[in-house]
């Protein structure tokens, strides 16, 4: 495999709430190598959105990025600051909002939003190269140049949404981070929209990290899939890999509660609740869910190892099974 | 805009002037008898001298034509107030009502459109900068201060002022809007005369402005800087200039403006504070005389033309408003 495009190292989010920390985000590595696509599934508020904020450096008060580096490209994100990062920001890495439906400018038009984002980079563009740019991204996008000169309400939420993904690819970044791209949208817009994201995304040979909820689109549109769990990454796998043979207990829960037609078995849920930042229960913090929780769950945090290529899980219990002489 | 946009507010706007002048027409007749002869009576009773009293009554039975129709006495009112001939003042007889405002108007507008724009310039510049996280610890840390100042009382801020920079370090002129209205020619001289006369007064209207727009702007930047579309500005790595400017004040600005109209509209009204505060000779000291002595035609005469200029703000913003806000059309 190629050296990798994005490496994400020991990254630590926390929340100060009243005197209290909530790490949001804990101890979370990654890579992802060029043109990658990257799926991170896991309940609400598992930290997902924290982290793709963290690695935008995006995140606000009372949110505060305790440890870790993110390189991307030969340069540790983390360490950017001011104008640096602002320049490094969007020509390098990119955003598909959560909130497509409020991420645009009520009152500018569509084309100055996405010239704004190019004007602010590319210094040294012509007008005219500028509106071609927009022009084009727009097509790429699906949607007739005639877009630009509307204003957002004037959208429906799927072409603000793909409007938000010809933003995300105008300057050709790296990295595009889509959260939740399409949780507004019905069914088979959502699937459009995703699909213009792939295909985009293939044409300037950026690497995608795709948040989302759902296990079945996410199947269908990535190489790769991580699960969140209270904050930290638990299992990362080949998303083949990830389906036949899920390794971490809440991903083989999680895929065994999906719905499926042709089987009459009832609806498996996963018992008990994601615990609070605040309480998190010692050892493993899923062992009070975990069917297979043994002694060492309770006592100590199993740490995050690789156990196969592209995988990686944290849990004892794997650890266990792998380590035994076949 | 719509064309049927725009010709439903102006007929609001005619609907609102209608009003006024019927209003106007009404209440006098309410009153029992003759509404010129009660007026005087009551004048002179209270021991006032009215000069021209009896001209005065004949003057508006013949104007009014007392004993036509209450229709055509109606009809006969409107043709006049729309044709701005708004009858006698008493206390100034025989100058009429709309010879004493027209005098007066150039002093309020000058004045006040001035000091108000003012105003709502640097109070809006200072309350969008009090909210934005980049600026400096002093900048943020003003809030309270302008909190304070929008509490001071205006007529407490007015003494205070004229107590300083007049009555202290004579720096500026007690009152009136210069040193001899009637020698006031196109010159520098006249001019610097005026700009110093009318320096205090304006001052206190920026001073009791600054505050209220500042912390409504700074309200409506919060309300901005919360919303996804300036996370997205910001990661897009705009320059922070163009994200404070173009994406957070220009949308922080749109319930300012409505608030703008609105303190456009009061202008008159609101002059009557200040113009007595500094004598200063507009239409709010033509309108606090005229209560003073019971011109009651004088009294409605102002009313009117407050109503007028509520109304002209309003319509003005409303024609304005779907070409600073897309989102109003229609
Ligand atoms: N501004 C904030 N202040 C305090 N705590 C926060 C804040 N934002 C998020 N959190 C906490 O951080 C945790 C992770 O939140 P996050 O938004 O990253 O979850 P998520 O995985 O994106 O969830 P969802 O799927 O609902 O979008 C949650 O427990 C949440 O309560
Ligand atoms: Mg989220």
């Amino acid at each position: 495999m190629s050296a990798p495009v994005l490496d994400v190292r020991n990254l630590s989010v926390s929340y100060l709430i009243g005197k209290q920390r909530a790490q949001a985000a804990a101890d979370i590595s990654f890579t992802l190598s060029a043109g990658e696509r990257l799926g991170i599934v896991g309940e609400s508020g598992s930290g997902k959105s924290t982290l793709a904020l963290a690695l935008m450096r995006l995140h606000k008060p009372p949110a505060r990025i305790d440890a870790g580096e993110a390189w991307l490209g030969g340069t540790d994100m983390m360490r950017l600051e001011g104008e640096d990062l602002r320049r490094f920001r969007w020509s390098e890495i990119s955003l598909v909002p959560q909130g497509a439906m409020n991420s645009l400018n009520p009152v500018m038009r569509i084309r100055r939003q996405l010239a704004d984002a190019i004007e602010a980079h590319r210094r040294d563009w012509t007008r005219a190269q500028v509106q071609a740019r927009v022009q084009e991204m727009l097509e790429r996008v699906g949607l007739s140049p005639k877009v630009g000169d509307l204003y957002p309400h004037e959208l429906s939420g799927g072409m603000k949404q793909r409007v938000c993904i010809a933003l995300a690819v105008v300057l050709e970044p790296k990295l595009i981070i889509a959260d939740e791209p399409t949780s507004a949208l019905d069914v088979v817009v959502q699937r459009l929209v995703i699909q213009t994201l792939k295909d985009v995304q293939e044409q300037i040979g950026a690497a995608l990290i795709m948040i989302g909820h759902d296990m079945g689109l996410m199947a269908q549109s990535v190489d790769r899939l991580a699960v969140m769990y209270a904050g930290r990454m638990v299992d990362i796998a080949p998303v083949r890999d990830f389906f036949h043979r899920p390794l971490h207990p809440y991903s083989q829960l999680l895929i065994s509660s999906l719905p499926s037609p042709d089987e009459t078995k009832p609806l498996t849920d996963i018992p008990g609740m994601q615990p609070s930042l605040f309480d998190l229960p010692g050892g493993c913090s899923f062992h009070p869910r975990c069917p297979l929780a043994k002694e060492p769950c309770r006592q100590t945090e199993p740490t995050f190892l690789p156990t196969g290529p592209g995988r990686g899980t944290a849990c004892h219990v794997v650890r266990e099974s792998l380590d035994e002489p076949h | 805009m719509s064309w049927s946009y725009a010709l439903r507010r102006i007929g609001m706007f005619v609907a609102v002037v209608f009003l006024a002048i019927t209003i106007n027409f009404i209440v006098p007749r309410m009153a029992p008898g003759d509404p010129t002869a009660a007026v005087l009576e009551q004048l002179l009773s209270r021991g006032q001298q009215v000069e021209g009293a009896a001209d005065i009554v004949a003057n508006y039975r013949a104007r009014f034509g007392l004993d036509d129709p209450l229709l055509l006495q109606y009809g006969r009112y409107v043709w006049n107030t729309l044709h701005f001939d708004l009858g006698y003042s008493i206390s100034y007889f025989p100058q009429k009502v709309e010879s004493a405002l027209l005098q007066a108007l150039p002093w309020t507008l000058a004045l006040l459109l001035t000091a108000t724009a003012v105003a709502f310039v640097l109070g809006s510049v200072l309350g969008a900068l009090i909210a934005w996280p980049r600026s400096s610890r002093l900048v943020r840390s003003l809030a309270p201060f302008l909190m304070v100042l929008s509490a001071i009382p205006y007529y407490l801020l007015a003494l205070i002022l004229l107590y300083v920079f007049a009555v202290w370090t004579k720096l500026f002129p007690l009152g009136g809007a210069a040193s001899s209205q009637s020698a006031l020619t196109f010159s520098i001289t006249s001019a610097i005369d005026v700009l110093h006369h009318a320096f205090l007064p304006a001052l206190s209207i920026v001073l009791a402005g600054l505050g209220f727009w500042a912390l409504g702007m700074r309200g409506a930047m919060i309300n901005v800087l919360g919303e996804d579309y300036l996370a997205l500005a910001e990661a897009k790595g705009l320059r922070p200039q163009r994200i404070f400017f173009a994406y957070a004040m220009r949308n922080a600005l749109l319930p300012q403006i409505t608030s703008l109209a609105i303190a456009l509209g009061t202008v008159a009204s609101g002059s009557v504070l200040v113009e007595v505060a500094f004598n200063y000779p507009g239409i709010g000291y033509v309108l606090y005389n005229a209560l003073r002595s019971s011109d009651y035609f004088l009294i409605q005469g102002v009313a009117f033309f407050l109503v007028l200029t509520v109304a002209v703000a309003v319509l003005l913003l409303e024609l304005a408003y779907p070409l600073i806000d897309p989102r109003i059309e229609r």
